[in-house]
């Protein structure tokens, strides 16, 4: 993302840096970087250290996973619990980041709320969720949708807040009234601050899978490393560990990639 | 009395900010009549509330004590009868140059058709055309600048105010668009309240000049200009420019 602008700095300052590791591209940087993690791990295998399987077991896993199905309904369970939750909390997230920084009285009676709720971990809230939602679909969702609201809402409430007074004027004095300077200032101004705020949520999200399925599931990746860990079966937890890391980083990379569409705007400092 | 009613009058107004001990008193009870269709520029050490003044006519700020009355009619709060050019643009960034310029008139319920046109006649007058399109990112200091005046002017408002718009510009380019900005005021004959810090500036773009002096902010002095129009680099260059100047400049340093 900031590739380009630290080449700029440093490239003309100093002319060896410009046919340095400063040139190769970003992309090529991040297979690196994947590549030799990978090879560190095959090394690790090899020496057989306790706690830590190599590649192939936990690949074998995989396959076995995929074999008897389990791979699927396990990736297709969680990715709906956890898609479902992130996409009801980020809605209920927006407007009430935008009341909340737009209203006095309505920051005054919710901020407190939002702060003393937000440390609470959402695996504290299982046995609540329980006794209100059972132990369907609902209380699964319901503790990642709290995940995504809380992380969300503050950086988008701050985004709200921190709206450039400059800009605010400017519209003010070219006639708007508050409702305009809220819908064709605050709101755009935002947009940036949502956008990292639904990042943000995104990970939560998938680090909340775990809690979540703590609550009476039958599947899901984060229930299958439950079960693996009743049986110490490493090679299956360290298998649904990167499943989860991989599909949160396909969605994350979604996100960024109609980032520059939506946000292309912001001139970066 | 007499009938001429000016077309800004500040009568005693003032300004304090803080509380406490930390009160600090931006400007002291200070009146000022700014004649229609003059170029009145404010010129002043940092501290001696010239912004503070701008603003007060802006209706962004409200003043402590006395009043501001445009064209007779007491300021309450914003309007696009008055534009207001920031010393940091504020332009919108999400907004291309002409949605930029566009911004007031939509406000103003002008049909789409004329909104662009008149928008793309403002562009023109302050030399952004080819420009229409790009985003405020894409555009150096200046453009920004010439943007957010076309942008305070598409809404035809009889009062322009201006807080020091060419502070952060370089030399070159401040020259350009001062003789820019009074080519443009001369064609539309609005009154222009221009605030600067920069003594040369204050005096080649004004008919008047006020001095203010800081701690407290008050008026020091309010000068006349009697230099011919246009004014042109032979002007800069006269013996009656370095005349005001030196009065200007005694006046702001308090000798």
């Amino acid at each position: 993302m900031s590739g380009r602008s630290n080449t700029d700095g440093g490239g003309t300052e100093i002319p060896e840096a410009e046919s340095g590791v400063t040139r190769i591209p970003s992309w090529v940087l991040n297979l690196i970087s994947a590549g030799v993690a990978i090879a560190l791990w095959f090394v690790i295998g090899a020496l057989g250290i306790r706690g830590i399987p190599s590649p192939f077991e936990v690949l074998q896993a995989g396959i076995n996973a995929a074999q008897k199905g389990l791979l699927w309904t396990d990736m297709l369970a969680s990715f709906r619990r956890v898609t479902l939750g992130l996409i009801l909390g980020v809605l209920v997230a927006i407007p009430t980041a935008f009341i909340m920084g737009w209203y006095r009285v309505a920051r005054a009676i919710v901020e407190p709320w939002i702060q003393f709720l937000r440390t609470v971990p959402p695996i504290a809230l299982i046995p609540l969720v329980i006794v209100l939602f059972g132990i369907g679909e609902t209380p699964k969702v319901m503790i990642i949708f709290f995940a995504a609201f809380m992380t969300s809402v503050i950086s988008i409430y701050q985004g709200v807040v921190d709206t450039d007074r400059t800009l605010i004027n400017a519209a003010r004095v070219l006639g708007a009234t508050d409702r305009q300077v809220f819908l064709k200032v605050v709101v755009p101004a935002a947009m940036p601050f949502v956008f990292v705020g639904v990042r943000i949520a995104l990970a939560a999200s998938w680090g909340t899978l775990i809690a979540s399925e703590l609550v009476a599931a039958q599947e899901g990746l984060g229930y299958r490393m439950q079960i693996a860990g009743i049986y110490f079966d490493l090679p299956t937890i360290y298998f649904n560990i990167l499943v989860i890391g991989l599909i949160g980083y396909a969605m994350d990379r979604l996100l960024q990639a109609s980032e520059g569409r939506l946000i292309g705007w912001q001139e970066r400092k | 009395m007499n009938a001429v009613i000016p077309k800004i009058e500040f009568a005693g107004v003032s300004k304090s900010y803080g509380t406490g001990s930390k009160q600090f008193q931006a400007i002291e009870p200070t009146s000022l009549a700014i004649e229609d269709r003059s170029f009145v520029t404010v010129v002043g050490p940092s501290g001696c509330g010239k912004t503070t003044l701008m603003l007060m006519a802006a209706g962004l700020v409200e003043p402590d004590t006395g009043s501001v009355k445009v064209s007779g009619k007491p300021v309450k709060g914003p309007s696009p009868d008055r534009g207001v050019v920031f010393q940091q643009f504020a332009l919108f960034p999400w907004l291309t140059v002409q949605k930029n310029v566009e911004f007031g008139l939509k406000l103003a319920g002008v049909p789409a058709a004329e909104s662009e046109s008149r928008a793309r006649q403002y562009i023109d007058l302050v030399g952004l055309t080819g420009f229409e399109n790009n985003l405020p990112k894409t555009l150096s200091g200046g453009m920004k600048q010439r943007c957010a005046i076309a942008r305070a002017w598409a809404v035809d408002p009889e009062i322009l105010l201006m807080d020091e718009p060419f502070g952060a510009l370089d030399a070159l380019t401040r020259v350009a668009l001062n003789n820019q900005l009074l080519d443009a005021w001369s064609q539309r004959k609005s009154t222009v309240m221009f605030i600067t810090h920069d003594v040369d500036e204050a005096v080649y773009l004004a008919t008047d000049i006020v001095v203010m002096a800081a701690r407290p902010g008050r008026i020091a002095k309010r000068i006349r200009v009697d230099l011919p129009w246009p004014r042109t680099e032979e002007v800069r260059f006269s013996a009656e420019f370095a005349e005001y100047r030196n009065t200007v400049w005694h006046a702001v340093h308090g000798v």
